[in-house]
C-alpha cells in the first residue's frame, strides 16, 4: 500500500518536473539561429560524452574523442567507413544516428554510463549544429577576453530611456530585451542606502548617514555617499571575509587535536590591502611569491601566508610525507580554483575528464610549491607552536615600522607561516595521486591549456606569478571580476564560480564579463574602481521588486531585471545585530576572539588534547567584536556561523550557499547576542525622550534601515502596549526577560518598558528584510 | 492522493496546477527541479507542506528512491577510535598459542606502519587476554566483554572483513562519514536526507549525537556530519539530551510557547507587508522556517524527555541512559528520534584507541556500551521497528594482532589496522550470520572482503537507492558517497 503510494508520487513528481521544464526553460523551444559549439554544444558533449570520449586516455571507449576535432572528424576506428561528424549532413553522421536512437544496444550515452540520454531539444540541437557546418571553438574561458562595442539598446523601451547609468547597463539591457524583460526603475533611497552600505562595509548604515543622505537632493548624492562609504576601513573588512574563505583561513590547524595557531596577522594584512587598494596584481604576487621579490620586505613575505593557511595534522603517528604531499595538494587546489576558477584538483589521479589538464599539468603545478623545508609532521600535540617551519618572525619593532597595520597587543616576537624558497626537491607525478607512488619527473610549469608557460617566466612561484597576472592570462581578471559580482549580486556572470572549465555554466552576459575583466587590467588592476563602476550601475541600483512576470521568465533573476535580494552572510548578520544596538566594537584586526557560544560544544568533540580542549569566553568589549573576527576552530566552527552558511575553512572555498533553514530561526529568537542587543538597544531607546511610536521608528531605521510603514508601526505599537500591559499585571517578569547578556543593565529605568520595548526590538531583529539586503 | 486510480487523480492534478498556477512557493521551489535529483527531498525538508494534499502519509513520502527499500531510517553507533576487533569479535586462538612470538613477515607483507609503531623493532603477537564463547544459531563468537551484544547474537550481520585504506583517525574517520579521506564531502546522513527526505515535519532529517568514554579518545569533527556541497539543510542537527537538546531550541527564560506564538503571528504579519512589496519567494520560505522552529521547540523536548519511558525501557537500555550525554542515554534517544522518522541518527563514541593499557581501557569501553547497544537492537524489535531500522556499529579500522608498547599477559597496546575489523549490523534487510573471514593471525582478510565503498553502496542499496545513481553535480563532476568506486555486497541482505 504505502509502496503504492509511492510510486503513485513518483509519478506526480515526474509531471511536476515536466510542467516545472516550462517555467525554467526561459529561452524555450526554439533553435538560436546560430548553434554555438561553445555556447550550445559543448556543455553537452562534457556532460554526457566526455566522460568516455574526452581528454582522459585512460577512460577513453573505442579510441574515440570528441573533445578535439582532429579526433571528432576522423574515420571511426570501430566502426568501418563511418565517421561520427560529417559536416552539413546529420543523417550520415554516426554522433547524430546514436544520440537519437532508442536502441539500447547502439544509444548514446551508454545507458549503462548513467548520464542519462539527452533531450530532444538537445538532440535537435546537435542536428542543426551539424547542418551548419559543425565548427569546433576553444573553450571560451581559455581564450583571452576582448572589450567589444557597448551594445546597442532598444530605444523602445520607455523604462530604458534614461536609465542606463554605465557601460555594464548597456550589457544588461540588451538581455532583458531579448527577453522581453524590463528593468526596475532605482530603488527607493533608504533601500539603496542599506544595500550599498551593507556591500561596501559590512555593516548598516548608522542613523547620521540615512538622514544625510536622504537629505542630500544633489544629482550625485549617491556616488558621494558610495565614496564615503569606500573609505571607511570596514571596506576593507568586508572585502577580506570572501578572501578569508578563499584562503580557508582558521585560527587552529585542523585534524584531530585541532590546536591553535597564529595566522592572524596574515588576516590583518588583507584588510590592510584592501583597504590600501594594492592592485590585485600585486596582491597575488605577494601571496603567491612575495618571498622571492628583489629585496622582499616583511609585508611582502607576510602576504605568502596565503599558501599555509590550511590544516595541519598534530595526530601522532601519522606519515609525514603522506601530508607534506596532502599540503601540496591543497596548494594547488587552492591555487587552481580560488585564482583560476579551475577544478585542476581533478587531474591528481587522472588527467582530467572534462577540461585539456594532463596529470602531468597537474603536477608541474605543484612543482611550484614543492620547494620550502615545510613538514607533513613537526611532532603531536604536545610540541605544537603557533606557527610551522618556514616562518616568519614579527617583533614589536616590525609592528611600528613596517606592518603597522598587524593589532598586536602584547610584547613578544610573534611567528607566522609563511612560504619559503628554501630546498630544491624534485617532483613527480604520483600514480593515481597516492603519496608514496611516484613515476615520471616533472618540471614546475602552469597549465598550458590556459595560457603557455613562456621560457621568460622563471620556473619558480615568481614565475608562477608573473604568469598568472600576464594580462593575456585568460582567467585571472575574469575570475576575480566574477567573484566580486558574485558577492553584490549573490550570482556570479558565471554561475560556478569555481569552475570556468567545460563541465562550468556557461556566463550570463559573456560579453560584459570580458568587458569588465579588460578594463579591470586596464585600470591596473584597480579593485576600487572595478567595485564602484558596479555599484554605480543602474543594474545595481535598481528596486529589488519583482513581479509574477519576472518571476516566470526568470525566476533566479539571472538577467537582473530587478535589483539583487539576497540574505546577509553570516557574519554580516552578526554585525548587523552589534551595530544597529550599538554594541559593536569597531576595533579592526589582532588576534581572533570567543564571543557567547552554547555551552560544551568544544568539550564534546575534543580530543582532550591541546589549548583549545574547552572554550574559554571572552571578557567585555572582546564580545562584541564583529563575526570576521569570531575564532574559528576547524573541528568545531562557530555554530551561528556555520548555520548561516559561513565556510567551514577546511578548504578554498570561493561561494557560499544561501540557505533558509528553521535553526536560522532559532539563532535569530534565542541567541544570546542578539537577545542582549535587542535589551540594549531598548534600554538606550527608553532613555531618549521620545515617544513610543518614535522608539519603535528608530529600532525600525536602526535595524531595518528605512522607516516603518503605517501598517507595520501599528503592529509593532500593538505589541509593545501589550506587552507592556503583561508586564505591568505580573503576567510577565520583566527581569527575568531582560537579563541576557553581560552588557550592564540599568536598573534605574522602569523595567517594565524596557522589557516591552526589548521584545518589540527583538521582533524587528527577526524580520526577514532585517537580515536581507534588500 | 490516497489509494486512488493514480492515472485519474494525476491527469486532475496537471488539470489543477495549469488551471490555477502553482501557488509561489512551489513555483519557486520548481524553478529549482532543475537541479535534479534531490530537489523533491529538498522540498520536503524546507516546505512540509508543499505537496498540499496534507494528509500524513503524503507529507510522509516525498523521497525518490530508486527501488522499494529494505530499511527506511539508519541509527549508526560509530565507536570513534577504534575498537579491537581481536578483544571482542574476531577469535585467534593462534595469536594466544603464539603469545609474544614475532608477526611472521609473510604475514605482514609490507603493510605500511603508522609512526607509532613504525621505529618499534619487534612486533610481538598479542593473543587477547579475554575469553571467548559461541552464541546463538550461527555459533557466533563473542568475548566475555559483550554479553548483551552476545545475547542478541541471532539479529547480528557481523562482518569481519571490512577493510580501509587510512590508517589514521581524522582521515579514517573522514572516509567512513563522506567516502573521501580529506574533500569537505557531504557526509552519509547528509546524502541520506538529500535522496529521502524527511519522513516528519518536526525534526530535521539527520541529527548526530555525541559521548565519550573514558578510554584514550581521539575527538569528533563536525565536518564528520557536514552537508559539504548539498544544501546546508541537510547538515546533521546535533542533538543531546542535555538542558538544550538542540543548539538554539529553547526560548529564553521569560517566554513561553503562547509569548512566542504571539511573537511569531506579529512577525509574518510583518514579514507578509514585505512580500506584498517584493513578491520574493524567499520571504514566505523565511515564514515557513520560523513555524518549523516553532514546532520543533515542541517536538523536541517531547522526544528528549526520557521521565516518561517505562521501568522496563530503561532497564534494556541500563540506568546510565537517565543520565545526560551518556552513550546509553543517546541510544535511547536514538531510537526516539528515529522512531519519529529521522532518516538518519548518527552516534558517535570516543574512547576505544588503545594504544596501551588496553585490557583496562576496553572493559570500561564495553561496560558503558554494550548494554544499551543491544538494548535498541530489543527495544527496536519489541516495538516493531527492527524491520524498517538499519542499526550499525563499528569504528573507523581495526587494531593490530602485535602489541603496541610492552607486551604482558594482561597488559598490551594495539595500534591502528586498516586491513581487516569487524563491523555489525541489525535490522532493515540485513542478513544475520558472520560474513567474511580473517586469516588465522587475524591480520589479513582469507574470503569476502568489504572495502568501505562497497559497505557505503550496501547501506545505499538498503535505503532503496542505488550508489551510482545518488549523484549531485558540483564543480563540473557528479560526485557520489561511493566516489567511482563501491559494489553492493549481496552476501550482507537477506
Amino acid at each position: 500500500m504505502k509502496w503504492k503510494l509511492l510510486t503513485l508520487l513518483v509519478l506526480i513528481i515526474t509531471t511536476i518536473v515536466v510542467i516545472s521544464s516550462c517555467f525554467t526553460k526561459s529561452s524555450g523551444d526554439k533553435l538560436p539561429e546560430i548553434v554555438s559549439f561553445n555556447f550550445h554544444i559543448r556543455p553537452i558533449l562534457s556532460d554526457k560524452c566526455f566522460k568516455c570520449h574526452g581528454p582522459d586516455v585512460n577512460k577513453r571507449q573505442g579510441q574515440f574523442r570528441l573533445d578535439i576535432p582532429d579526433s571528432a572528424f576522423a574515420p571511426l576506428k570501430e566502426t568501418k567507413g563511418a565517421f561520427a561528424l560529417v559536416p552539413g549532413k546529420p543523417e550520415e553522421s554516426e554522433l547524430y544516428k546514436r544520440i537519437s536512437s532508442t536502441d539500447t544496444s547502439y544509444m548514446m550515452p551508454d545507458p549503462d554510463s548513467h548520464l542519462g540520454a539527452l533531450t530532444e531539444y538537445e538532440i535537435k540541437l546537435f542536428k542543426k549544429w551539424i547542418q551548419q557546418g559543425a565548427h569546433y571553438e576553444t573553450h571560451w574561458a581559455f581564450t583571452a577576453p576582448k572589450k567589444i562595442p557597448l551594445p546597442h539598446v532598444s530605444d523602445k523601451d520607455p523604462i530604458a530611456i534614461g536609465w542606463v547609468k554605465n557601460e555594464i547597463d548597456y550589457f544588461i539591457l540588451q538581455k532583458l530585451d531579448e527577453r522581453n524583460l524590463s528593468p526596475n526603475e532605482e530603488a527607493d533611497k533608504e533601500r539603496l542606502l542599506k544595500r550599498v552600505s551593507l556591500d561596501i562595509t559590512g555593516l548598516p548604515p548608522s542613523v547620521e548617514l540615512m538622514d544625510k543622505f536622504l537629505n542630500d537632493k544633489s544629482a550625485n548624492a549617491y556616488e558621494k555617499v558610495v565614496d564615503e562609504l569606500m573609505n571607511m576601513p570596514q571596506y576593507g573588512e568586508k572585502m577580506a571575509v570572501h578572501w578569508l574563505d578563499v584562503a580557508r583561513y582558521a585560527d587552529s590547524y585542523g585534524y584531530q587535536d585541532d590546536n591553535i595557531r597564529t595566522q592572524w596577522p596574515w588576516r590583518d594584512w588583507v584588510i590592510h590591502a584592501f583597504n590600501k587598494n594594492i592592485p590585485y596584481d600585486q596582491f597575488l604576487t605577494w601571496q603567491i611569491a612575495g618571498d622571492m621579490l628583489p629585496n622582499a620586505t616583511k609585508e611582502q613575505i607576510l602576504a605568502t601566508g596565503f599558501f599555509r593557511n590550511h590544516k595541519y595534522t598534530e595526530e601522532g603517528g601519522v606519515i609525514d610525507e603522506e601530508y607534506r604531499i596532502e599540503y601540496l595538494l591543497d596548494k594547488t587546489k587552492t591555487f587552481g580554483k580560488g585564482i583560476l576558477g579551475l577544478t585542476i584538483e581533478c587531474a591528481q589521479c587522472h588527467d582530467h575528464k572534462y577540461d585539456p589538464f594532463k596529470q602531468k599539468d597537474y603536477y608541474s603545478l605543484l612543482a611550484f610549491f614543492n620547494n620550502t623545508k615545510e613538514k607533513g609532521y613537526e611532532g603531536d600535540v604536545s610540541q605544537s607552536k603557533p606557527a610551522k617551519k618556514p616562518l616568519i618572525n614579527i617583533s614589536d619593532e616590525d609592528v611600528k615600522t613596517v606592518l603597522s597595520f598587524i593589532n598586536k597587543k602584547d610584547t613578544g616576537t610573534m611567528t607566522v607561516s609563511v612560504m619559503n624558497e628554501d630546498t630544491l626537491r624534485k617532483t613527480f607525478i604520483l600514480s593515481r595521486g597516492v603519496y608514496n607512488m611516484p613515476t615520471t619527473e616533472v618540471q614546475p610549469g602552469a597549465i598550458p591549456a590556459v595560457m603557455k608557460f613562456e621560457n621568460k617566466f622563471p620556473r619558480n612561484r615568481m614565475g608562477l606569478a608573473q604568469w598568472t597576472v600576464d594580462r593575456r592570462n585568460p582567467l585571472t581578471a575574469r575570475v576575480f571580476v566574477n567573484q566580486l559580482w558574485q558577492e553584490i549580486f549573490g550570482r556570479g556572470i558565471v554561475k560556478t564560480t569555481g569552475d570556468f572549465g567545460m563541465q562550468g555554466e556557461l556566463p550570463s552576459h559573456p560579453e560584459l564579463l570580458d568587458w569588465l575583466a579588460v578594463d579591470f587590467m586596464e585600470s591596473g588592476w584597480n579593485i576600487k574602481k572595478l567595485v564602484k563602476k558596479i555599484l554605480l550601475s543602474a543594474t545595481y541600483r535598481q528596486s529589488a521588486k519583482t513581479t509574477d512576470d519576472k518571476l516566470k521568465k526568470d525566476p533566479e533573476n539571472i538577467y537582473l531585471s530587478h535589483g539583487p535580494r539576497t540574505r546577509l552572510n553570516a557574519e554580516f548578520i552578526r554585525d548587523m545585530v552589534l551595530a544597529s544596538s550599538g554594541l559593536l566594537n569597531k576595533t579592526i584586526g589582532g588576534p581572533s576572539v570567543k564571543p557567547y557560544q552554547p555551552k560544551g560544544m568544544w568539550e564534546a568533540a575534543t580530543s582532550g588534547r591541546g589549548v583549545l580542549a574547552t572554550y574559554k569566553q571572552d571578557e567585555g568589549d572582546a564580545l562584541y567584536r564583529r563575526g570576521m573576527y569570531t575564532f574559528i576552530k576547524l573541528t568545531v566552527p562557530p555554530p551561528s556561523m556555520i548555520m548561516f552558511d559561513a565556510s567551514n575553512r577546511d578548504q578554498c572555498e570561493v561561494k557560499r550557499l544561501k540557505t533558509n533553514t528553521p535553526l536560522q530561526a532559532l539563532i535569530m529568537m534565542n541567541d544570546p547576542t542578539v537577545l542582549e542587543a535587542s535589551r540594549v538597544l531598548a534600554q538606550k531607546l527608553q532613555g531618549e525622550s521620545s515617544t513610543p511610536e518614535e522608539k519603535i521608528t528608530k529600532a525600525f531605521r536602526l535595524i531595518v534601515c528605512r522607516k516603518p510603514s503605517d501598517k507595520e508601526l501599528s503592529i509593532l505599537k500593538k505589541y509593545y502596549d501589550e506587552q507592556l500591559q503583561m508586564f505591568r499585571q505580573k503576567k510577565l517578569d520583566a527581569m527575568t526577560t531582560i537579563k541576557e547578556g553581560e552588557y550592564p543593565l540599568n536598573e534605574k529605568l522602569d523595567l517594565n518598558v524596557s522589557a516591552a520595548i526589548m521584545k518589540v526590538v527583538n521582533t524587528i531583529y527577526n524580520l526577514e528584510e532585517a537580515i536581507t539586503k534588500t | 492522493v490516497r489509494g486512488v486510480d493514480g492515472n485519474i487523480k494525476i491527469i486532475f492534478m496537471q488539470k489543477e496546477i495549469l488551471e490555477h498556477g502553482l501557488n509561489i512557493n512551489r513555483r519557486r521551489f520548481l524553478s529549482r527541479l532543475s537541479l535534479g535529483i534531490g530537489s523533491v527531498a529538498l522540498g520536503s525538508l524546507l516546505i512540509p507542506d508543499l505537496f498540499g494534499g496534507g494528509s500524513e502519509e503524503e507529507l510522509a513520502v516525498t523521497g525518490l528512491p530508486h527501488f522499494a527499500p529494505r530499511a527506511k531510517r539508519i541509527i549508526y553507533l560509530f565507536q570513534n577510535g577504534a575498537p579491537s576487533q581481536l578483544d571482542l569479535f574476531d577469535y585467534k586462538p593462534k595469536l594466544n598459542e603464539m603469545f609474544g612470538q614475532e608477526l611472521p613477515a609473510s604475514v605482514r607483507m609490507g603493510q605500511r606502519l603508522t609512526g607509532m609503531t613504525a621505529d618499534q623493532k619487534k612486533f610481538p603477537l598479542a593473543g587477547s587476554y579475554f575469553k571467548f564463547n559461541q552464541y546463538g544459531e550461527h555459533r557466533m563468537w563473542f568475548s566475555e566483554l559483550l554479553p548483551h551484544i552476545a545475547a542478541i547474537a541471532d539479529d547480528l550481520c557481523v562482518i569481519k572483513t571490512l577493510h580501509t585504506e587510512a590508517i589514521n583517525h581524522d582521515p579514517a574517520l573522514t572516509f567512513f562519514q563522506t567516502g573521501a579521506q580529506v574533500g569537505n564531502r557531504p557526509s552519509m546522513g547528509a546524502w541520506l536526507s538529500y535522496g529521502l527526505g524527511s519522513e516528519n515535519k518536526n525534526l530535521p532529517a539527520f541529527c548526530v549525537l555525541l559521548s565519550k568514554g573514558k578510554g584514550n579518545g581521539q575527538g569528533v569533527y563536525s565536518k564528520l556530519w557536514t552537508n559539504g556541497f548539498l544544501d546546508s539543510i541537510h547538515q546533521g542537527v546535533q542533538f543531546s539530551s542535555r538542558e538544550n537538546p538542540v543548539l538554539y531550541l529553547n526560548n529564553p527564560e521569560g517566554i513561553d510557547k503562547e509569548d512566542r506564538r504571539k511573537m511569531l503571528d506579529n512577525l509574518s504579519a510583518l514579514n507578509e507587508e514585505s512580500y506584498k512589496e517584493f513578491d520574493d519567494p524567499e520571504i514566505h520560505t523565511k515564514i515557513q522556517q520560523y513555524e518549523m522552529a516553532y514546532r520543533m521547540q515542541t517536538a523536541v523536548p517531547e522526544i528528549t524527555d526520557m521521565s516518561k519511558e517505562p521501568e522496563d525501557t530503561i532497564k534494556l537500555y541500563g540506568p546510565d541512559c537517565l543520565i545526560p550525554g551518556t552513550y546509553a542515554a543517546n541510544c535511547l534517544l536514538a531510537r526516539k528520534l528515529s522512531e519519529n522518522g529521522v532518516r538518519f541518527v548518527q552516534l558517535y563514541h570516543q574512547g576505544w584507541d588503545g594504544h596501551g593499557n588496553l585490557p583496562g581501557e576496553i572493559r570500561g569501553q564495553c561496560m558503558d556500551t554494550d548494554r544499551a547497544s543491544a538494548g535498541l537492537i530489543t527495544d527496536l524489535k519489541q516495538r516493531g521497528l527492527l524491520d524498517e531500522t538499519l542499526v550499525i556499529w563499528g569504528g573507523e579500522f581495526g587494531r593490530t594482532n602485535y602489541c603496541q608498547g610492552e607486551l604482558k599477559k594482561d597488559n598490551y597496546g594495539r595500534d591502528h589496522h586498516p586491513r581487516c575489523f569487524t563491523v555489525w549490523m541489525a535490522g532493515g534487510g540485513v542478513k544475520p550470520g558472520v560474513y567474511g573471514e580473517t586469516d588465522e593471525f587475524g591480520y589479513n582478510i582469507a574470503e569476502n572482503p568489504v572495502h568501505v565503498h562497497d559497505f557505503h553502496a550496501t547501506i545505499l542499496h538498503l535505503m532503496g537507492l542505488n550508489h551510482e545513481q545518488l549523484t549531485f553535480k558540483h564543480l563540473g563532476r557528479r560526485y557520489r558517497l561511493t566516489d567511482v568506486f563501491g559494489k553492493v555486497v549481496n552476501g550482507l541482505m537477506a
